[in-house]
């Protein structure tokens, strides 16, 4: 599998970029980072901030990182990292995609300094980098956990807002529920928010209370996996191990793992050879990995999944690989086509079968 | 996907929870709001409390000793906002403002240890065979502590506002506190105790979702459920009873478009919303033209600060 | 025994010092509290006060970011400061100010892409006109009814908080946004843009409003036969009626003026530094803007002063953040203190402090 895709590669940015680290090769490489929630939210920017720490060590003296966290997106985003660059950042991470115009404005006005916007879509500037991983890869394999557990049927699914990464989960999760158990029902629940212990928490006993014996969550507090353990239901963590949170009912966790990219990145800035990119990685590239399975994954269950994640990893296997047809009943994929990333990036529809409607 | 795949008893009994922090919150607002004083600071003294409980439920692995210091740290807090407005006569709006902007800080830098941490779990209370009962059952008998000690305290603050004489001076300072002055009730001590009862319950029912119903510590963990509080003591017009009704709607609109969404109902969330907000504002009106029912409108002297003169 | 004793008018010297005292009592609070986190004092003092302004390596660009920051709060404080003069509650000019960059936002996305010159002023129509439209629901029904302004108003933020989130995921959603929340960028439409009017000073047209928005105020309050109303609203209602003024239409005005002066806020921020409109566009612009007016005693050119101070600490703060690894929260508290210091020392510029033995009939404490 080509495990990367150079969209959008210039010479001149190698060129500036190259200059720009040169010119700095005894003081330590600076690497700023923008988050968009605080480093203790125990999921996503908690990963971010666990990466960042894993390169700090990697590197040691080499290399100098800081953050900023809650960074809210528009203005306050773009004059931090404006701050950043002038404070002599070498590199600067940003996390939400929301932060693309802020982003893309900045790296025109500080054309030597890397920037690696997580998530996003917008590259106006040769030296803005995007990367982002293939989660969907990870919802696919415990799709198939959570279709082989359920004994109702049912599978209950907590999400956040309507946008393509949501979208997409839901999607992998359904596909490969139903391949392994065809009588599979999904429901949606959108709670119009990241974040937001409460609701989420009064989202999963509503999915439990309406049958669903397994709760998946795209959201991130531990709140729905409280819950899942009260009420016996089945459930998997959210962008970071959760175990400790549900002990007898976290199946696994889909664990980003950011590490890897950053240190290659911060390597490559090191050596003057970094370049913009536009890339995408996945279980294959070790961005997306697993919590280690609970004991109630029956063994051939547990083969099953790791089969999967093999096949994947090793670029055998698609999760959105044809024939599938949107929900509508139109055709999308024909047998053995393989969805192309555009249409991954914007997906905006469910695909056969899932019931509801996508709001908005 | 139809309506009788939704279980009413159990659907009231999840509201019930879902509207605990609120209520607690609220109820504790109400009183500060019938002294006359708006703290808008409910917000800033929720996350403390929650962060506090939290904080020593780990410690002592004990859930209710964080209870207990839940209702400390939040009366604590809240006496910032006492010192400001009652002794320093700084304006109200402001400060309450001030003191969740500190509030959410303050929190976040003294939870930060406390990140991915499990606390000791709140148990149910025991009510035997009861719990069995149908209908009943899972509606009045299977909650935890708090869930009965918000009702308990609605049922405290309406008996004490309207049959003691501490109620009725309270109700005096916040409806005039010029005349209440003039009659010799201690205006500015009446409303310092008040705001801390309000610190206290806001407090408490920050507690109930770092220890109960999350159960965990994250920075800004309470969501705009101090904002929500202040709004439910609108729409209850400054009645206790009106504001468990009005928790229970709010956790209930909640509680039952999550349901709906559950069931495979197609409803526009977005504007659904909304309506909690827009229903109070209906309310709010209603109340406040009803000329033979000017008693349930706000406090005359609500948001005004008293100094004695001479 | 300390007992306070209104002064017949506020103290002058008092007057300029508090904010200066309160500044400095910050400054020592907020040393123990970045000692205590590990980190040295006068250096994180120094990246939060004087860093921004004076050095070498940042000043040049947070100076005029100062501009920026503080830009939408002065010119949603000294609209509200008129209101609460006259003892006018509006506590939800976030509300307001939502509403306002989606009027605005929605006159540029009906024209885009034509480009003509008189997109941009009904843009400033239309965002001035939402505000105010959004603040005439609190105002109608006080004086149609008698509701509490205050209450109205804020929870008319949330209604608004809710349609805005509508707004991003659903009708104003970019097209070509690959389905990211969010609108298109009116920044980037020229006949829409609120552009930067001096390179690298920070002055757009939002500053601009806002310092209009201020001179306008001053002469208002000090010259106008409205501003002697407002005063003698706020002051002695009863003595105002008797003056002839009408209570209900002093709401409306202020009401109308402040929700006004947020939409506009709101339009040249979505139009300007924000570019577009988004799930968290607001911020908390609205509500910070009220700390803003009550620290600048709701005088205009006070306003100015301390909407400048709060955005400096927002901007030293973020440099304090990365420069020293500063939680975020450090810098929340460190905020949260300084207001109320700010607020505590108020207490001197209107009342005199007497040491005195209370006789224990009259007293009051």
């Amino acid at each position: 599998m080509k495990r990367r895709e150079l969209l959008a590669t210039s010479a001149a940015a190698l060129g500036l970029a190259a200059v720009g680290t040169g010119a700095r090769a005894q003081s330590p490489l600076k690497v700023g980072f923008v988050y968009i929630g605080p480093p203790g939210d125990f999921g996503y920017t908690y990963g971010h901030d666990q990466a960042r720490l894993a390169a700090q060590e990697h590197f040691g003296s080499a290399v100098e990182t800081s953050y900023v966290e809650n960074v809210p997106e528009g203005p306050d985003a773009e004059r931090i990292m404006t701050q950043m660059a002038l404070s002599g950042a070498d590199m600067i991470v940003a996390t939400s995609f929301g932060y693309g115009p802020s982003l893309n404005a900045v790296a025109q006005r500080f054309p030597n300094i890397a920037f690696e916007h997580a998530t996003g879509y917008l590259q106006e500037a040769p030296n803005v980098s995007l990367f982002s991983a293939r989660f969907y890869e990870g919802r696919a394999v415990i799709g198939t956990i959570a279709g082989r557990m359920t004994t109702s049927n049912k599978i209950g699914y907590i999400a956040s807002f309507p946008i393509p990464e949501v979208i997409r989960g839901i999607n992998a999760a359904y596909i490969h529920a139903k391949k392994v158990n065809p009588d599979v029902e999904l429901s949606v629940v959108w709670v119009f928010s990241w974040f937001d212990p409460a609701q989420e928490a009064a989202a999963a006993q509503a999915l439990i209370e309406q049958g669903c014996d397994i709760i998946m969550q795209h959201t991130d507090s531990t709140a729905p996996l409280s819950v899942a353990q009260e009420r016996g239901a089945l459930t998997f963590g959210q962008a970071s191990d959760m175990t400790q949170f549900a002990p007898d009912v976290h199946l696994t966790a889909i664990i980003d793992n950011w590490a890897p990219y950053y240190i290659e990145r911060i390597q490559a800035k090191l050596d003057g050879t970094w370049a913009a990119e536009n890339v995408w990685l996945g279980i294959g590239a070790g961005e997306v990995a697993f919590a280690p399975f609970n004991d109630r994954i029956p063994a051939e269950v547990q083969e099953e999944a790791n089969a999967l994640i093999e096949a994947i990893g090793s670029g055998a296997y698609h999760p959105f690989t044809g024939p599938l047809n949107k929900q509508d009943g139109s055709a999308w994929l024909a047998e053995g086509e393989i969805a192309d990333d555009g249409t991954l990036l914007g997906m905006s529809f469910y695909v056969e079968g899932i019931t509801g409607e996508i709001p908005g | 996907m139809d309506f009788g795949s939704i279980n009413p008893v159990i659907l009231i009994a999840s509201l019930m929870v879902a509207a605990t922090p609120i209520l607690l919150a609220a109820i504790g607002e109400l009183v500060v709001e019938k002294a006359g004083v708006l703290n808008l600071g409910v917000e800033g003294m929720m996350i403390t409390g929650a962060v506090a409980g939290f904080a020593v439920a780990v410690t002592t692995q004990n859930p209710y000793l964080g209870m207990l210091a839940a209702i400390v740290a939040g009366a604590l807090v809240s006496m910032l906002f006492a010192v400001l407005t009652q002794i320093l006569m700084a304006n109200q709006v402001a400060s309450g403002l001030a003191l969740t902007l500190f509030g959410l800080g303050f929190s976040a830098l003294l939870g930060q240890s406390y990140v991915g941490i499990v606390p000791p779990r709140t148990p149910k209370l025991d009510f035997g065979p009861l719990t069995d009962l149908p209908v009943v059952g899972p509606i009045l008998f299977n909650h935890d502590i708090l869930v009965y000690v918000s009702i308990a305290l609605v049922a405290a603050v309406w008996y004490w506002l309207n049959y003691s004489r501490g109620g009725r001076v309270l109700r005096a300072v916040g409806e005039n506190h010029d005349s209440a002055h003039a009659l010799g009730y201690k205006v500015t001590r009446v409303r310092i105790l008040s705001i801390a009862f309000g610190g206290a319950c806001a407090g408490l029912g920050g507690a109930y979702l770092s220890l109960v119903r999350v159960p965990q510590w994250t920075e800004g963990m309470t969501a705009g459920a101090g904002w929500i509080a202040l709004a439910l003591v609108v729409f209850a017009s400054w009645r206790p009873w009106r504001a468990l009704a009005g928790a229970y709607l709010f956790g209930g609109i909640m509680v039952l478009q999550l349901n709906l969404q559950a069931a495979g109902f197609r409803i526009p969330v977005e504007y659904l919303a909304m309506s909690p907000y827009i229903i109070t504002i209906l309310v709010l009106v209603i109340m406040s033209s009803n000329r033979a029912r000017r008693s349930m409108a706000a406090p005359g002297s609500l948001g005004r600060s008293f100094h004695a003169a001479g | 025994m300390l007992r306070l004793e209104k002064r017949p008018s506020p103290s002058k010297l008092w007057n300029y010092a508090t904010p200066v005292v309160a500044v400095l009592l910050t400054m020592i609070a907020g040393g123990i509290l970045f000692m205590a986190l590990g980190k040295n004092p006068f250096e994180a003092i120094k990246l939060i006060f004087w860093d921004p302004l004076f050095s070498e390596q940042f000043a040049s660009y947070s100076r005029p970011q100062l501009l920026i920051k503080a830009g939408p709060l002065i010119l949603i404080a000294v609209g509200l400061s008129v209101g609460f003069r006259a003892g006018i509650w509006n506590i939800g000019a976030e509300g307001q100010y939502i509403i306002g960059a989606l009027c605005a936002a929605a006159v540029a996305l009906a024209f885009y892409p034509a480009e003509s010159w008189l997109v941009f002023p009904l843009m400033i129509i239309a965002g001035a006109a939402g505000g105010w439209a959004w603040a005439m629901v609190p105002a109608i029904l006080k004086t149609r009814f008698n509701t509490n302004e205050i209450l109205v108003s804020l929870l008319m933020v949330y209604i608004a908080e809710k349609l805005l989130a509508a707004a991003a995921t659903g009708f104003m959603r970019n097209p070509q946004g690959s389905g990211f929340p969010g609108s298109r960028n009116i920044h980037n439409y020229a006949s829409a843009s609120n552009q930067e009017l001096i390179a690298n000073t920070g002055m757009h047209w939002g500053v601009v409003a806002a310092l209009i928005a201020v001179i306008f105020t001053y002469v208002l309050l000090q010259r106008h036969i409205l501003g002697f109303h407002v005063q003698l609203a706020g002051q002695a209602p009863r003595a105002a009626r008797f003056a002839g003024v009408a209570p209900a239409r002093l709401v409306l005005m202020c009401l109308g003026l402040s929700g006004a002066f947020a939409g506009m806020a709101g339009m040249f921020e979505v139009a300007g530094p924000a570019r577009l409109i988004t799930i968290d566009f607001n911020a908390g612009y609205g509500f910070t803007a009220i700390i803003v007016a009550f620290l600048g005693r709701l005088h205009p050119v006070g306003i100015v002063l301390a909407g400048l101070l709060l955005a400096l600490t927002y901007i030293g703060g973020e440099l304090a953040q990365f420069m020293l690894n500063l939680p975020a929260a450090a810098i929340q508290v460190f905020q949260g203190m300084l207001l109320f210091f700010l607020l505590a020392l108020d207490v001197l510029s209107n009342y005199r402090v007497r040491l005195s033995f209370p006789s224990r009939s009259s007293e009051v404490v």
